[in-house]
């Protein structure tokens, strides 16, 4: 067997929206190359996703569906991917880039001695090759990146590849035997906020809020849009320090970095480090009232105006806009 | 308590990046460099391992002459010692890096290892895991939180909307994320104490490495640009809140087709 593998990532028996882009991605490589699309997947669910990945362009699903790799283990993954490779031979391996798959790639890289070029916005097949664009310094250059090595593989950016559905038939169940072994490190308890909050990771829509909104209690006209729209919380490094809202919600170079469909800065300068975070979103609108605020250098849709005047009452129309559905 | 601190050298984050000559690096000239901000989180916390049950900081940096300067700073912080493998590391890929601290970190005793999550400017955040793979040890990323029990460790790890907690036996690698920690700054005192500690330099012949181990790249750099000017969009005027809504309304809708 050869050909691009994808290892995939679900919640619930269905695959995650991050890991169909990659299948997306890797069916287009497939074509490009001449060769198959494989999916792959861990834990006691994988067999359930045949159907998910068979929409997507996968004639195959691998799986080692041992129950102890329901939950991820750097150390239990890296064994299993290494199994999954061994027996697929691929010659391009892709993973979404999330926590886990940014945490496994490199591991298993090293494994195999071979290379990975992380957090790709584009891929591409040139001359038996893999070539792999990502942006660095803060999407201040743009670097391609020719990965050597077989397997080549890659981690690739949440939503910077289209979901393109294929049509298929459900992927078929091949299971992959492997020698469980006991982790070093393991996790001994996950904690999840007790709101159950979108998070800016995966999220299509991100409103951002900065230090324009004054004080902690006003992120609320943030949250209130965010919740209208159906989208995350997003904020500035500014705001965090302030202690105004949580780490995770940060974006920017040290914070993370999203590309949603539509982000909305609110009340946020735009500073090369916000910027770094965000500036490959597909659509941006700013809101801000300083007219030179370097957001609207970047802002598709830039309004100079007071935040405090003009949320209130874009929520409202949101809210009108999504009653008419 | 000994801990290795692996420590790159970065352009400032505020720095205005021109790619050189040969069309697949930046050029240096002009820039200022600086510690990559994870790496700070990373020195702070073993530091204050050191206070709280003694041992070494040990800094390790691979690279050009000018990364002296960061492992300057980082004794000036508190580490204790400091050892600068010389070679151009900007040549190297990830493998060849994470290489080349492994053989200089075989030498040295500890029990922990720390790393920035994501070296900034290149933002690879591979080195840690593979590094971790070649001394063959544990590791975690993205840690925000570690508590020392006997021989094991507890790090808290952020992922997606929520946080692990993850126990691994000792010696294990750690890379640090924001929210670990708040860095210091050094004192005169450090800065004056530094001076006085020799920054031990090796080659990585020294360390029995081949040049195709470290420079044979898995990954190489095939051309470097600038990013197309973005063409600044649309910009209206506020005044008028209600009609500035309706037109933001109007984009989401028509444009982005998210309503
Ligand atoms: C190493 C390093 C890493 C960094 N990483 C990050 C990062 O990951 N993410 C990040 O965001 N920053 C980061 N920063 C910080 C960054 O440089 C800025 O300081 C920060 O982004 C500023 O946040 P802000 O836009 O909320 O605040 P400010 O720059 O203070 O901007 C507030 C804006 O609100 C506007 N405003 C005020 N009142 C109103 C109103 N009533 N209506 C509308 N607009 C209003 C103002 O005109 C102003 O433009 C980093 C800095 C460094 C040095
Ligand atoms: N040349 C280097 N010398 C020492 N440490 C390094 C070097 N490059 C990367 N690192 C370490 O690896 C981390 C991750 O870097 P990267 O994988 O490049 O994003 C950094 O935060 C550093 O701690």
């Amino acid at each position: 067997m050869a050909g691009v593998l994808v290892i995939c990532e679900s919640k619930q028996g269905r695959l995650q929206k991050t890991s169909r882009q990659v299948l997306s991605a890797g069916r287009r490589l497939a074509e490009a190359s001449g060769e198959a699309l494989v999916a792959a997947a861990f834990g006691p669910d994988a067999a359930s996703l045949a159907g998910d990945a068979g929409s997507l362009g996968a004639a195959t699903i691998l799986v080692v569906a041992d129950p102890a790799l329901g939950e991820y283990s750097t150390e239990a993954h890296t064994a299993a991917a290494v199994r999954l490779i061994e027996h697929a031979d691929p010659s391009i391996v892709l993973l979404p880039g999330s926590s886990n798959g940014r945490d496994l790639a490199p591991r298993l890289a090293a494994r195999l001695g071979v290379g990975v070029a992380s957090d790709v916005t584009g891929l591409e097949w040139v001359e038996g090759k893999l070539r792999a664009r990502r942006p660095v310094y803060s999407g201040k250059a743009i670097a391609v990146v020719e990965v050597d090595g077989r397997p080549a593989i890659a981690t690739c950016r949440p939503n910077a590849f289209p979901i393109e559905p294929a049509g298929g038939s459900a992927a078929e169940v091949v299971s992959v035997d492997h020698q469980a072994s006991q982790p070093r490190a393991r996790v001994v308890e996950t904690k999840i906020p007790e709101s159950e909050e979108l998070t800016i990771a995966e999220a299509d829509i991100i409103v951002s809020g900065g230090r324009g909104l004054k004080e902690a209690a006003n992120f609320s006209y943030i949250r209130d849009l965010a919740h209208a729209i159906g989208g995350a919380v997003g904020a500035s490094r500014a705001t965090v320090d302030a202690g105004w809202i949580d780490h995770h919600h940060q974006v920017g170079q040290t914070g993370r970095v999203v590309s949603p469909n539509v982000y909305i800065a609110v009340g946020v300068s735009g500073a090369i480090q916000h910027l770094a975070g965000m500036s490959s979103s597909k659509h941006i609108v700013a809101i801000n009232k300083d007219a030179e605020a370097p957001i609207f250098r970047i802002a598709d849709l830039g309004v100079v105006g007071d935040l405090f005047q003009i949320l209130p009452l874009l929520t409202e129309e949101v809210k009108k806009a999504k009653e008419q559905h | 308590m000994n801990s290795v601190v692996c420590v790159s050298q970065v352009p400032d984050t505020e720095s205005r990046i021109r790619i050189a000559s040969d069309g697949l690096t930046i050029e240096e000239t002009g820039l200022k460099f600086i510690v990559s901000p994870y790496d700070e989180y990373a020195l702070e916390e073993a530091i204050r391992l050191k206070e709280k049950s003694g041992g070494d900081v040990t800094v390790v940096s691979f690279g050009p002459d000018r990364v002296a300067q960061a492992l300057r700073e980082c004794l000036a912080r508190g580490a204790t010692k400091a050892i600068h493998i010389k070679g151009d590391s900007g040549k190297a890929d990830s493998l060849g890096i994470a290489r080349v601290l492994a053989a200089a970190i075989r030498e040295t005793p500890f029990d922990l290892v720390f790393l920035g999550k994501q070296g900034v400017g290149t933002d690879n955040s591979l080195v840690g895991p593979m590094l971790a793979e070649l001394l063959d040890l544990p590791h975690v990323n993205v840690v925000t939180r570690i508590e020392i029990g006997e021989g094991s460790l507890t790090a808290h790890r952020e992922i997606e909307g929520a946080e692990e907690v993850i126990e691994t036996t000792l010696p294990a690698v750690i890379m640090a994320q924001k929210g670990l920690n708040e860095p210091r700054y050094a004192s005169l005192k450090g800065i004056m104490a530094a001076k006085k500690i020799p920054i031990e330099t090796k080659t990585t012949g020294d360390l029995g490495l081949t040049d195709d181990e470290i420079y044979g790249s898995r990954v190489r750099v095939v051309s470097l640009s600038l990013p197309p000017e973005k063409t600044a969009g649309k910009k209206i005027d506020g005044s008028d809140p209600a009609a500035a809504a309706a037109e933001i309304i109007r984009y989401i809708r028509d444009e982005a087709k998210a309503l």
